[in-house]
């Protein structure tokens, strides 16, 4: 029951773009095409649920130097060697899969999403499968959130009936605000 | 105290990571092709995917593993393909210059209505009823291949679509834009097209369209080189055996087929017959 209401916080209620506004620079960078937003998707999926479990180690092995006050600058480093790791890994063992995720995977070292997720584990006290859950889950709301934005942006190319002032970002930016107030329908829901 | 213990764990954790990555990418190292690179700096770069790959790094993989042709470059050209075959140590192919075509005129075509939708042409194209215009074969007019066009080859004249081919570099993007599918590949040399895609039969044509092909068959009857066919009640002109002689332009009771350098002033012309 925890772990349902861990799932359906972290994809509607308090998803990572549209509620905590972290993560913005992919969701207005690669959200033009639906196939791009598709792909950023699933890499940030992927690594944020892989960066919640490493990082939930390294906070373990921080608590017990007594350091856990430098969390935020040992989760920065950990993700960037993790994410440089995967890439790697990835490309000598899962040539498909890398070259699907493509440029994406790189991109994400950056993501305050993930360093997001990372943080956040350890300020709510999260057990290891509560860490994964929440980062996939994380991982799962920037997907439908790119991807809802991705459809109203592509829509909005289609049209040409825009106030030239209007053309491109200001218009993504209004739009990105816009559902942001529709997810925050989701604030009243509550499970268990 | 507890700084220099605090710099002191980061420093042996970085330095860890580093040395773990260091590992990492000696175990995990791919071999490249070294005449990826070369291959991928000589293409232009322009990702336009004319060559029938993602894109120009993705057209150079494809070289090297076989899967790709040397030659299929239409934004290079013959330099770039030249430096290609001399990377991979191949005889160049002769490329021939290749242009965007519309085969629509159809500027002389009815609408059914006013059409007050998305200015789109796959929004358009996917209505009820197939769209504005009358023929569901023809140029839809919302300019999705202008906006695909990478060099601006591609303007709208009276709604209908034109392909300057001085600057059309053939990448065929338009192609992959336009949702009737009426953009054609032809080479640069060819003057005489038939810039018709109806295969709709003379009648029904007749109705609502006054240039398009109604699938006479006089110009395949004029043709002495057979060159010109008929088949889905469209004339269709083989360009390898095309000599640009415009027999079968004369001939055309449509004054459909033409020179296609010729359509600005020929419909000048028009207008003064009129």
């Amino acid at each position: 029951m925890k772990l349902l209401s861990i799932a359906i916080g972290a994809i509607l209620v308090n998803n990572f773009i549209l509620s905590q506004f972290l993560g913005i620079c992919p969701f207005m960078g690669v959200s033009k095409k639906m196939d791009t937003a598709v792909g950023m998707g699933v890499a940030v999926t992927f690594v944020m649920g892989v960066a919640s479990a490493v990082t939930y180690a390294v906070n373990l092995l921080l608590i017990r130097l007594g350091l856990d006050y430098m969390q935020t600058v040992a989760y920065i480093l950990v993700i960037a060697a993790l994410v440089q790791f995967i890439e790697m890994f990835l490309q000598k063992v899962v040539p498909a899969l890398y070259s699907a995720l493509g440029i994406y995977l790189p991109l994400i070292t950056t993501n305050c999403a993930v360093l997001g997720v990372a943080l956040q584990n350890t300020q709510n006290g999260y057990t290891f499968i509560q860490s994964v859950v929440y980062g996939v889950t994380g991982g799962l709301g920037f997907t439908l959130a790119i991807i809802l934005f991705a459809s109203v942006r592509e829509r909005l190319a289609a049209n040409s009936d825009c106030p030239k002032c209007f053309e491109g970002f200001p218009l993504a930016l209004i739009s990105a605000g816009l559902i942001a107030l529709a997810f925050m329908g989701f604030q009243g829901l509550r499970i268990g | 105290m507890n700084i220099v213990f605090a710099i002191l764990v980061l420093g042996v954790m970085g330095g860890v990571f580093g040395l773990a990555l260091a590992v990492a990418s000696k175990v995990f190292y791919v071999e490249k092709d070294e005449r990826l690179e070369p291959i991928t700096e000589a293409l232009p770069g322009a990702n336009c995917g004319g060559c029938g790959f993602s894109g120009c790094a993705a057209y150079a993989q494809a070289i090297i593993d076989g899967t790709g042709k040397i030659g299929m470059c239409a934004v290079g050209g013959r330099a770039v393909n030249d430096e290609i075959a001399a990377i991979m140590g191949v005889e160049s192919v002769e490329m021939e210059r290749k242009v965007a075509l519309v085969k629509c005129r159809g500027f002389h075509a009815t609408k059914k209505g006013c059409y007050d939708g998305l200015m789109d042409c796959e929004a358009a194209a996917k209505l009820a009823g197939g769209g504005p215009n009358n023929c569901p074969y023809g140029c839809l007019g919302f300019g999705n291949c202008v906006k695909a066009c990478p060099t601006g080859a591609i303007s709208l004249k009276d709604g209908v679509a034109q392909v300057d081919h001085e600057k059309c570099v053939g990448c065929m993007a338009c192609k992959n834009a336009c949702p009737r599918g009426i953009i054609e590949e032809v080479p640069y040399k060819q003057d005489i097209v038939v810039a018709c895609s109806s295969k709709e039969k003379g009648g029904a044509l007749r109705k609502y369209c006054d240039i398009g092909c109604i699938g006479c068959k006089l110009c395949e009857k004029t043709c002495e080189h057979d060159a010109i066919h008929v088949f889905d009640n469209l004339a269709r002109i083989d360009y390898s055996k095309c000599i640009s002689c415009s027999a079968c332009a004369a001939k055309c009771p449509r004054h459909l087929i033409a020179d296609c350098n010729l359509w600005n002033e020929f419909n000048v012309v028009e207008a003064q017959a009129r």
